[in-house]
């Protein structure tokens, strides 16, 4: 690792410590940092926690869960974006191209408002079904068109279509104002329901993918000039490409299924770290995993106490932000064309 | 059996055959000319060579095992091709573009060793990109776009190097001057070429294509004649024998009379009453 590197993922790291630290003492129950910190460190085991068990709780059980799985979210949905832009040689490519995101609110939907599963199945496993569903299907269609790079996104917007509109169709016809507002409010990205276990599973699910996507950081690389020639540079095309889209399916399937569609994060986040990083995937992924996370975590403490008590769904808040920076994303490739 | 050779391959893409049964082996060190009209087979037959296409019929054999026996990973620490069209979107350096010949000989999760570095500085030296090693691929001149891709071959240190009408829409000078560079590579090269005269200047071999089989094979001097030209080509030509290579010079079709091309303008004079 160059010297480069270690000083960007430790600065990185460093902010995210810091950022989390600071985003747990942010909430609208009056808790002092103080106060907060005593909490966090109790139940890491370092002293005694002067709080309420009430206010415990709400620090332990609700903050600290939702800002981790914020960071953790951020970091998997930029991976997963910047991996997916390299492979598919598209600057427009997110977690989401390949209607991954479509399928998990199909599947949260016909958990929800359907009742499919008996009640035994929560929303967070019909989303990350259908999200698994909607992949296979692509992965299908474009195998059988060739598996070329457009295949496999004009599949993917393919299936984006056809679950967004039966989304659209069953929440239309067969769901109440009361579960409507539910689900809408999960599609459009939130974190409100954090829990230790969600935590747990992005985390793992984020390692693994994490080390695998960093095991094909030089085969990434190879990618610049096509699949032609990454061929020529010993890379064998088919497999790699099945292998990273399928881990990275997994990853933003898992993440969706506990937060729903936070967008733009993974499509925007990956370019603004390539100013910083360059090109070099050895570097770009660890970093971008870093931005993604600092990212996240200030924009879902931005979420839920903006319009205190209200909250706003974080996906709201990070298109809000990020179209801004999408456009921004076209023009500099308006002016390289 | 030691380098590499095609062996009867054949190439089908649906029903068209675009290589029909080509056999070609390599010397060591020689510099072998691939000639033929546009859709012959040339590229395709570069491609099999490179094994990034796999034959339909016959082998690509490197040291007498086949391409796939070799492996994707030893064929590209062996082989390097530098292709008719290189682009990309992504903002890369020089050196990031060098450096990617590595990525054969590199293992995962490993940062690049001593002998990376080693392999990407002598590869920009050789093809004179040292100064310009941190210079944007967007904004390269054509000339070192291929020069950048021919450095990037170097790095993957082959012994057989591929190139696909390298000199393509280079000025006379860079063309020269690139082929000079190719010729002067330590490596047994294969070059796909439009210009019978530059094939004439730098190959030792040439093999001619047309639809996808090979018409002849031999030295420049053996294979371009006025013969071979007009039966490939469907163009009327006057080949001198300077000392060294052919020279060849191209004539004009003669005006919708339907008769053979007319010898040269002073023949014509001499027909006159």
């Amino acid at each position: 690792m160059s010297l480069r590197t270690l000083l960007l993922t430790g600065g990185g790291l460093t902010a995210l410590l810091a950022s989390i630290a600071v985003a747990v003492t942010i909430g609208p129950a009056d808790i002092s940092t103080g106060d907060v910190w005593a909490a966090v460190s109790a139940h890491l085991g370092l002293g005694e926690s002067t709080l309420a068990p009430l206010r415990d709780g709400i620090v332990w059980n609700l903050r600290m869960p939702r800002t981790l799985l914020a960071a953790v979210c951020g970091a998997g949905l930029a991976v997963c974006g910047a991996v997916m832009q390299s492979l598919l040689r598209n600057p427009l490519a997110d977690p989401f191209v390949l209607g991954v995101s479509s399928g998990a609110s199909t599947g949260a939907v016909a958990v929800v408002v359907l009742g499919v599963g008996g009640g035994v199945v929560s929303l967070s496993a019909g989303a990350f079904f259908g999200a698994l569903l909607s992949f296979a299907l692509v992965l299908l269609l474009s195998h059988n068109l060739g598996g070329s790079t457009d295949r496999v996104v004009l599949s993917g917007v393919a299936a984006m279509q056809l679950f967004s509109a039966l989304t659209s169709f069953i929440v239309l016809t067969s769901a109440d104002a009361e579960t409507t507002r539910g689900v809408l409010f999960w599609l459009l990205g939130s974190l409100t329901g954090a829990d230790w276990g969600q935590v747990l599973l992005c985390t793992v699910v984020l390692a693994v993918v994490l080390v695998i996507c960093l095991g094909y950081a030089r085969t990434l690389d190879a990618f610049a000039f096509g699949d032609e020639a990454a061929a020529g540079l010993g890379v064998r095309v088919a497999r790699t490409r099945l292998v990273l889209l399928s881990a990275t399916a997994l990853l933003t399937a898992a993440l969706v299924s506990c937060a729903g569609a936070i967008g733009f994060v993974g499509l925007v986040l990956p370019h603004a770290t390539r100013a910083l990083t360059g090109s070099g995937h050895a570097r770009l992924l660890p970093v971008t995993a870093l931005t993604g996370a600092v990212f996240l975590v200030w924009v879902d403490t931005l979420a839920r106490t903006v319009l205190d008590p209200q909250e706003v769904p974080v996906g709201v808040v990070t298109s809000l932000i990020g179209v801004p920076a999408f456009v921004a994303v076209l023009y500099r490739g308006r002016r390289r064309a | 059996m030691t380098g590499l050779r095609a062996d009867r391959v054949v190439r089908r893409i649906g029903d068209k055959v675009v290589v029909d049964g080509v056999t070609l082996s390599l010397s060591p060190g020689e510099t072998v000319g691939l000639l033929g009209p546009n859709g012959s087979g040339k590229s395709t037959l570069l491609r099999l060579l490179a094994g990034v296409l796999a034959p339909s019929a016959g082998a690509v054999t490197l040291d007498g095992r086949t391409l796939t026996e070799v492996g994707r990973r030893a064929t590209a620490r062996r082989i390097a091709s530098v292709e008719q069209h290189a682009d990309t979107r992504t903002e890369l350096t020089v050196r990031d573009i060098v450096a990617l010949g590595r990525i054969p000989h590199r293992r995962a999760w490993t940062p690049p060793t001593a002998a990376d570095a080693e392999a990407v500085t002598e590869a920009l030296r050789r093809t004179g990109l040292t100064d310009r090693a941190g210079q944007s691929w967007h904004t390269l001149s054509g000339g070192e776009r291929q020069r950048t891709q021919i450095a990037r071959a170097l790095a993957q240190e082959p012994r057989e190097l591929l190139l696909d009408e390298p000199t393509n829409h280079l000025d006379i000078q860079h063309q020269l001057d690139l082929l000079d560079l190719v010729a002067s590579l330590p490596v047994t090269t294969v070059i796909a070429l439009h210009d019978l005269n530059l094939a004439s200047m730098y190959c030792d071999r040439l093999l001619v294509l047309r639809d996808g089989r090979a018409v002849t094979e031999g030295t420049p001097a053996e294979v371009l004649t006025p013969a071979l030209i007009e039966q490939v080509y469907g163009v009327g030509a006057e080949v001198t024998h300077d000392p060294g290579h052919p020279v060849i010079r191209f004539l004009r079709p003669a005006a919708g009379d339907g008769s053979p091309p007319k010898r040269s303008v002073t023949s014509a004079a001499s027909t006159a009453p």
